[in-house]
């Protein structure tokens, strides 16, 4: 047996917010947040060279180099749960971390300061052995976190392919719905409502005028007028680009969290690291899509809804009202979008431009799936969700995204209808 | 308030440097989108290849900015063959998410830590870009334009800029005037009947997908040498839309729409910025900000490009016969 100079070697991190505000022309740099702390043993000797990366909700990366002194600086475009990664490779020789998964943790900045405590080992053998015996459970844990992504995106994409089915309108500013349900409802949370009962009056609220008010004062009236889909299509980013910078001047650019929840301790199930709000929440979003699939299967305005889907015309013909089916799904789609907006607010924090961070990824399950595929919205988000933290064994965390995105142009090159689209829906 | 001032900051950054980058990539994207027809929603990825060559070339290889400029056109050349080999043949909605994921995924890409080496991570390239475009700068020391309140070394770019985005102008003149620009229209108007006469609607495609991404990558060169400074996270998407804006503004398939558009889009903009920070500032408007008035310019430019669409798709100097949006 190896002796093991186990010197429990304390390091604090601290994480210090700097909220700068700044004016200029773009909102996006207004609020500038870092993650600064120092790497020293305990007996002060500074731990230089060290790579310090910070991955953001959606993948969002920064890092920072620890330098003579054992200082390093992470510069943050915005707040968040943030995963804190050291990069065991630079570690000088001889220092190694007291326990494997200190490498990799998560971390909420806020505001104010925050510490996490890491042990560095001194002497110690290298971190490889440690790190084989954990990919077993690293696997298990991004399993989790893939499914419960996937079910996120699910949520949005749903209504992305629903509107897309119904109307043929690609509509870019589908983001908007997650943001502006997450801040309905951190609107409501503000004025004093518990999150549990201002989560679902949001999710009512959204769904009656961010869908179906917002289908009958715009979409409706541009179909009237025979406007084009493409037309259509750049009417959604105008559209995409006024909500956001109204939530922008309304609510301000850093991001905000709800009141309860926001910092509830993770447990560990058997070789799970994850907190009960995701639990919980994934339970809903599993109830909300099978809801919306069985509604689609049995229902009569659901079977109605995949008859338009198929083919708007024939449908109208058999006497189906395409107007009514087309104000259902805009009400559907923008009350899961909401949801899976309040689900990364809880979840993450709510931000301005959360919704236009996933609408690539929307879109990237959306297409996989099949586009205008009522199911290949729910398959493809499961696949991306999981894709997407799954490939994070092999590339950079900061590139899961990306990862993400080739996946997508990969499955227009190879098929471009989806995994469920039917040949003739690509032109 | 004093409106000379307000003016003169007004027409400064209607022809100002920020303005030609968006010129550039807009005389290109009227190439693609005006004239053939390509929904390409991700010019910005143009634009930074132009940028990002000039920065990796000048900065990381130490090597010279003239060699950088041909770099930055052979780049932009191979993402244009990369990005519409796979994508040229798929609808128009396909190739708009395609687009904007391409030019979002080459912006992860050269903002990750694995590539800091090169691209400079999310600082991007910061230093001294353009000195030798600068030092060939004839304009004598303290020389000012009367309105206009540029430096000496924004003078010069203007000036260049101008020049070029003139010529530019004057070669998708000539372009869209030839054999090849009549086929690139009947490909906007109708893909079948072009295919049907025997041409290659693909190769004709990435031509005008090329040509336009080159154009657009001036656009980069001259934000690397004017300011001195490539960041990722200045290509975000939003940089595209803005530039199909102004292309609806003054009119897609017209030789002089990027022009007008550019320069009343950045007109209106910046003018409208400026009489708001003025009247906040002195104390007219007390129920903003001045930090709000970023976001109520960029409200106006969202509202601005649906109203335009809704209205007037053909853009405010365009011709509707011209350009028949949903012709595929």
């Amino acid at each position: 047996m190896l002796r093991r100079v186990r010197l429990a070697l304390g390091v604090l991190l601290l994480a210090t917010l700097a909220f700068l505000v700044s004016g200029g022309l773009s909102p996006v740099h207004a609020a500038e947040t870092t993650i600064t702390g120092t790497l020293t043993t305990p007996g002060g000797v500074a731990v230089s060279g060290v790579v310090v990366t910070a991955t953001g909700p959606d993948g969002v990366i920064a890092s920072g180099t620890s330098d003579e002194k054992g200082v390093f600086v992470v510069p943050l475009t915005a707040g968040g749960t943030y995963t804190v990664e050291i990069d065991v490779g630079t570690l000088p020789e001889g220092i190694t971390l007291n326990n494997e998964a200190d490498a990799s943790r998560s971390l909420l900045v806020l505001g104010g300061e925050k510490r996490i405590i890491i042990g560095l080992s001194e002497g110690g053998e290298s971190g490889i052995v440690a790190e084989a015996s954990g990919t077993g459970e690293r696997v298990a844990q991004l399993f989790l976190d893939g499914i419960l992504y996937g079910l996120v995106i699910a949520l949005g994409a749903v209504g992305l392919n629903l509107v897309f089915g119904t109307t043929g309108l690609t509509n870019f500013s589908h983001g908007e719905l997650l943001t502006l349900g997450a801040f309905t409802a951190l609107a409501f949370n503000t004025a004093g409502l518990n999150i549990i009962i201002a989560a679902p009056i949001a999710i009512i609220f959204a769904a009656l005028v961010y869908g179906w008010g917002q289908n009958r004062i715009l979409w409706r009236p541009l179909r009237r007028r025979k406007t084009g889909l493409i037309a259509a299509m750049i009417v959604s980013i105008g559209l995409a680009i006024l909500l956001r910078y109204t939530l922008v001047l309304f609510f301000g650019g850093a991001p905000q969290s709800y009141q309860q929840f926001a910092g509830q301790a993770g447990i560990t199930i058997g070789p799970f690291n994850t907190t009960p709000k995701a639990l919980i929440l994934g339970a809903l979003a599993i109830v909300a899509l099978a809801a919306t699939v069985i509604w689609l299967q049995r229902s009569r305005i659901g079977k109605a809804t995949r008859a338009v889907s198929d083919n708007p015309a024939l449908a109208s013909a058999t006497g189906i009202d395409v107007e009514r089916v087309i104000s259902v799904v805009w009400i559907i789609g923008a009350g899961l979008a909401a949801f899976a907006g309040i689900y990364l607010g809880l979840t993450q924090n709510t931000v301005w431009n959360m919704g236009q961070r996933i609408l690539l990824v929307l879109f990237a399950a959306v297409i996989l799936g099949g586009l205008g595929t009522i199911y290949g919205a729910i398959v493809g988000a499961m696949v991306v969700g999981i894709f997407i933290q799954m490939t994070t064994l092999f590339i950079p965390t900061e590139m899961k995204t990306v990862g993400a995105l080739f996946l997508m142009i990969l499955i227009l090159l190879v098929r471009p209808q989806g995994l469920l689209g039917r040949k003739e829906r690509v032109g | 308030m004093d409106i000379g001032q307000v003016f003169t900051l007004t027409i400064t950054q209607a022809f100002g440097v920020t303005a030609l980058i968006y010129l550039f990539a807009a005389i290109g994207l009227n190439v693609q989108f005006g004239y053939t027809g390509l929904l390409n929603f991700g010019q910005v990825a143009f634009v930074a290849a132009g940028a990002y060559a000039v920065g990796v070339i000048v900065l990381t290889f130490d090597l010279s900015l003239w060699l950088s400029i041909i770099v930055a056109l052979i780049v932009s050349t191979l993402l244009a063959l990369l990005l519409g080999i796979p994508t040229l043949r798929l609808r128009a909605d396909y190739l708009a998410i395609v687009t904007i994921a391409a030019s979002e995924l080459l912006r992860l890409l050269v903002r990750s830590i694995a590539f800091k080496d090169v691209f400079g991570g999310a600082q991007g390239l910061n230093g001294k870009l353009g000195q030798e475009f600068h030092d060939l700068n004839p304009l004598p020391v303290d020389f000012t334009l009367p309105i206009f309140s540029w430096s000496r070394q924004d003078l010069w770019v203007v000036i260049v800029g101008w020049s070029l985005a003139l010529l530019f102008t004057l070669f998708v003149w000539g372009l869209v005037r030839s054999p090849w620009g009549r086929v690139v229209k009947g490909i906007r108007e109708d893909e079948d009947a072009v295919v049907s006469l025997g041409k290659n609607v693909f190769v004709y495609k990435l031509q005008a997908l090329i040509i336009g991404g080159g154009i657009a990558a001036f656009g980069g060169i001259l934000w690397a040498v004017a300011k001195q400074s490539v960041q990722p996270d200045t290509f975000q998407p939003d940089f595209t839309f803005f530039v199909f804006t102004i292309l609806l503004l003054g009119g897609a398939a017209r030789v002089f729409g990027p022009i007008v558009g550019t320069v009343i889009f950045w007109f209106l903009l910046a003018g409208f910025g400026e009489v708001l920070s003025s009247l906040i500032n002195n104390g007219y408007i007390s129920f903003l900000t001045p930090t709000d008035v970023g976001s109520i310019r960029f409200m106006l430019m969202g509202l601005g490009l649906m109203l335009l669409m809704i209205f007037r798709p053909q853009g405010i100097f365009g011709d509707r016969r011209e350009l028949a949006l949903d012709a595929r």
